[in-house]
């Protein structure tokens, strides 16, 4: 049967680009289907009912939503350059920090970006935690997933572009070379491979994206 | 002669958190022998922070002295290693994802939402209860669609994480409408819903892991009046 593989997305969407990266490391023709998110359309509506969000993976007319979950799918459906390790502890170790990223992570770093000044200094020492945890996690590696890009790598795509875009729009320092030297260059060498530079927007788009979204926000600081 | 693998299993864990409760099912499910440890989470153990400095949280596997962390990585991480016991997730990719956005969709929405139901009053705890309503009235849809037409068979020994995480939310429902006064597992209003917790309620390892009724009715009494204690503070 004809493979027909389909994803709905939004250009700025991180969650998205992970998809499209994992899709192309394997090699997967599909559509990108680009969203509206102020107007989403019925088909999204439809295939995401739960959540009405981006992205969503339609592979041969079967939706599949959230982005770790669709990276785990795909990675069991096309074999082809594992994204996950083989090793039980390994993959153990991967869905962690995966997690802690989207659940941890980004979170405890917004509120470092957005606190008031009084409380800002103790946010951005809790977020310097979690990131050094996070750095600690490369140890000699290349990569998150060693020598090549993997499923950890595809999900910390949050550090390697939210942070530097948020850096900018807020004007807060976080991740930064001096604290931060190991995860700086993997964000280096992150962003340089082939198929990310592929599917990551330009800095500048995003940064110009987020001043609009947080207008009101930054209005009201 | 055959070497025996080592297979030295510890469960860092608390004997009232429905975490904690999830791994020890699935352990026994898959009949795996281990050692429990009862950690004291207001004296957490120097072991404890050490396994898991990031969330310093129970439930932490140990197994041959390697540590796992956050109840649905070791739930995942079980199944891939203890190949031989029931299997806690379908072989077929898209059911996979399936059950695990169910699992995700509970834990995030239905468990995060429980808790503050648990730990608020008044208004906040009226619009609490409205949005887990709200939550229970999409997961008995999705239902629906989740077990399309087949019949959803427990066969009173085997759980899978789907099931396991559900029954570590809402196992006590009888104790949380004690303490709560609300009856969330409502036959009428979601009857697939709730004839799958009751179902899942007789599972052999549920029933020998689930503490005395009075005992989950005195711990959430315990975690609401702290919770309603500090917000007025």
């Amino acid at each position: 049967m004809a493979q027909e593989v389909k994803l709905f997305g939004m250009w700025a969407s991180l969650y998205s680009r992970r998809i499209e990266i994992a899709l192309k490391m394997k090699g997967v023709q599909f559509e990108f289907i680009e969203e509206d998110l102020q107007n989403k359309s019925p088909l999204l509506l439809k295939h995401n009912s739960i959540h009405k969000k981006v992205p969503v993976l339609l592979h041969n007319g079967m939706p599949i939503a959230e982005s770790l979950i669709i990276l785990e799918y795909i990675d069991e459906t096309w074999l082809d350059n594992p994204i996950l390790p083989r090793d039980p502890y390994d993959r153990a170790m991967a869905r962690f920090w995966a997690r802690f990223i989207d659940e941890k992570l980004i979170w405890i770093s917004w509120d470092a970006f957005s606190s008031k000044e009084e409380d800002q200094g103790k946010a951005i020492e809790e977020a310097c935690k979690q990131l050094k945890a996070l750095e600690n996690e490369l140890k000699e590696k290349e990569f998150f997933g060693g020598d090549t890009l993997g499923y950890l790598d595809i999900a910390a795509i949050m550090v390697a572009s939210w942070f530097g875009v948020m850096q900018e729009v807020m004007k807060v320092e976080l991740l930064t070379e001096e604290n931060f030297p190991i995860l700086c260059q993997w964000v280096g060498k992150f962003v340089d491979c082939p198929i990310v530079k592929e599917c990551l927007p330009r800095k500048e788009k995003m940064v110009e994206f987020t001043r609009v979204l947080l207008k009101d926000f930054l209005a009201s600081k | 002669m055959k070497m025996a693998k080592e297979n030295n299993v510890k469960l860092h864990g608390m004997w009232a958190s429905p975490y904690v409760k999830r791994v020890e099912i699935a352990l026994k499910i898959k009949g795996i022998p281990y050692e429990f440890v009862e950690e004291d989470l207001v004296n957490k153990s120097q072991l404890l922070l050490q396994y898991n400095p990031v969330h310093k949280k129970v439930p932490v596997l140990i197994h041959n002295g390697k540590p796992i962390c956050e109840s649905l990585v070791i739930l995942e991480y079980i199944d891939e290693t203890w190949k031989n016991g029931p299997p806690l997730l379908p072989q077929d990719p898209y059911k996979r994802a399936k059950v695990r956005f169910w699992t995700s969709f509970v834990e995030k929405e239905l468990f995060e939402n429980l808790l503050l139901v648990a730990r608020s009053e008044g208004e906040a705890q009226e619009k609490a209860i409205k949005v887990v309503f709200e939550k229970l009235q999409l997961l008995e849809e999705g239902l629906k669609d989740l077990f399309q037409g087949e019949t959803y068979h427990i066969d009173g020994e085997t759980m899978g994480i789907l099931d396991i995480v559900l029954c570590s939310l809402f196992g006590a429902h009888e104790a949380q409408e004690e303490v709560l006064g609300v009856k969330f597992i409502d036959p009428e209003k979601f009857p697939l819903v709730c004839s799958w917790v009751t179902a899942l309620t007789e599972v052999t390892a549920v029933k020998e892991l689930r503490p005395p009724h009075e005992k989950l009715v005195a711990v959430l009494q315990f975690i609401r009046q702290r919770a309603l204690q500090a917000s007025a503070a």
